[in-house]
């Protein structure tokens, strides 16, 4: 018994339609990794999906972006629902601020930084310190190392190199 | 992020010859770079890759503090241009000489009072404060 061509063609049809309105879990995985890799808080965060459920995986700095990445996943076509495995790191602390030494201690350095190069002339305000005069070549770098490691904010150096 | 990009080799360097404790901050446009050196050969390839890349240290924009790690019982010989190097009885140039230490001698490090004064001792039995600058670890 045959079928006629045309009952086959109608059925192969409709089926390509039905299946083709269910999104394929490759597909759906490919949205929700765009979604994560355009939202910088997300960027951590990645999915595998199987059978319409999304697996989420990575690293996220807190909480919140934690329950954003489970919406972001179920606003996406075809999640039929989200296991949300992301695991929270918190950001390291900033590093501590730069402690600058206070301008009676930068003196005292900078009188015994420049006691061999009389021709050097100093002057130190809120932590700047301000080089004018002359020394030599072969010295400058001398007086340089010296002079950073008194912690100073800056060194303003206007010397006449020789 | 643009003071990092310009001193990049630097920090480079630091982090590959082994400087330990390093720290790279910025604030207010200028960088701080800290930290410890294994060596003094390599503080000096730190000064003159920061010289290559801002001669004669004119910009302003950096703070490099990085001093020699050395501990009680090190030997450093001194390095001053060519004349005695002062040993002086406090940690100051306002402090009463107590003896010389001569060029190229070798001295015993007792302790770190700051990174700009070591007391230290001489073969001849004299100890006192020295400036760190005109010291080399050995």
């Amino acid at each position: 018994m045959r079928l006629p061509k045309i009952i086959v063609a109608v059925f192969i049809l409709a089926s390509t339609l039905f299946f083709s309105c269910k999104p394929k879990d490759s597909d759906i995985q490919a949205k929700i990794t765009e979604k994560f890799t355009a939202t910088p808080e997300l960027a951590g965060a990645s999915a595998t999906v199987t059978d319409g459920v999304a697996t989420l995986t990575g690293e996220v700095k807190d909480d919140a972006a934690k329950a954003e990445a489970e919406s972001t996943a179920k606003e996406i076509k075809g999640v039929k629902s989200v296991i949300n495995n992301c695991s929270v790191t918190p950001p390291p602390p900033p590093p501590a601020p730069v402690v600058i030494n206070a301008d009676s201690t930068l003196m005292q350095g900078v009188t015994d930084a420049t006691k061999d190069f009389p021709d050097v002339k100093t002057d130190i305000k809120d932590g700047v310190i301000t080089l004018t005069g002359s020394i030599k070549r072969d010295n400058l770098r001398t007086l340089m190392m010296s002079l950073n490691s008194l912690k100073p904010k800056k060194i303003e150096n206007k010397l006449t190199i020789k | 992020m643009s003071l990092q990009d310009k001193y990049k080799q630097l920090i480079d360097t630091a982090t590959a010859s082994g400087v330990s404790n390093l720290q790279v901050r910025e604030q207010d446009n200028v960088l701080y770079i800290d930290g410890d050196a294994p060596d003094g050969a390599t503080k000096d390839k730190l000064w003159d890759t920061y010289n290559q890349i801002d001669p004669d240290f004119r910009a302003g924009d950096l703070v490099m503090n990085v001093n020699v790690a050395a501990s009680a019982g090190t030997k450093a010989k001194v390095t001053t241009d060519s004349t005695n190097l002062n040993i002086r009885k406090g940690p100051g140039t306002d402090q009463p000489i107590v003896g010389k230490a001569a060029h190229n001698e070798i001295v015993t490090l007792q302790s770190k009072t700051n990174d700009q004064w070591w007391l230290i001792k001489t073969d001849a039995g004299i100890e006192g404060y020295a400036y760190a600058q005109y010291l080399s670890p050995q």
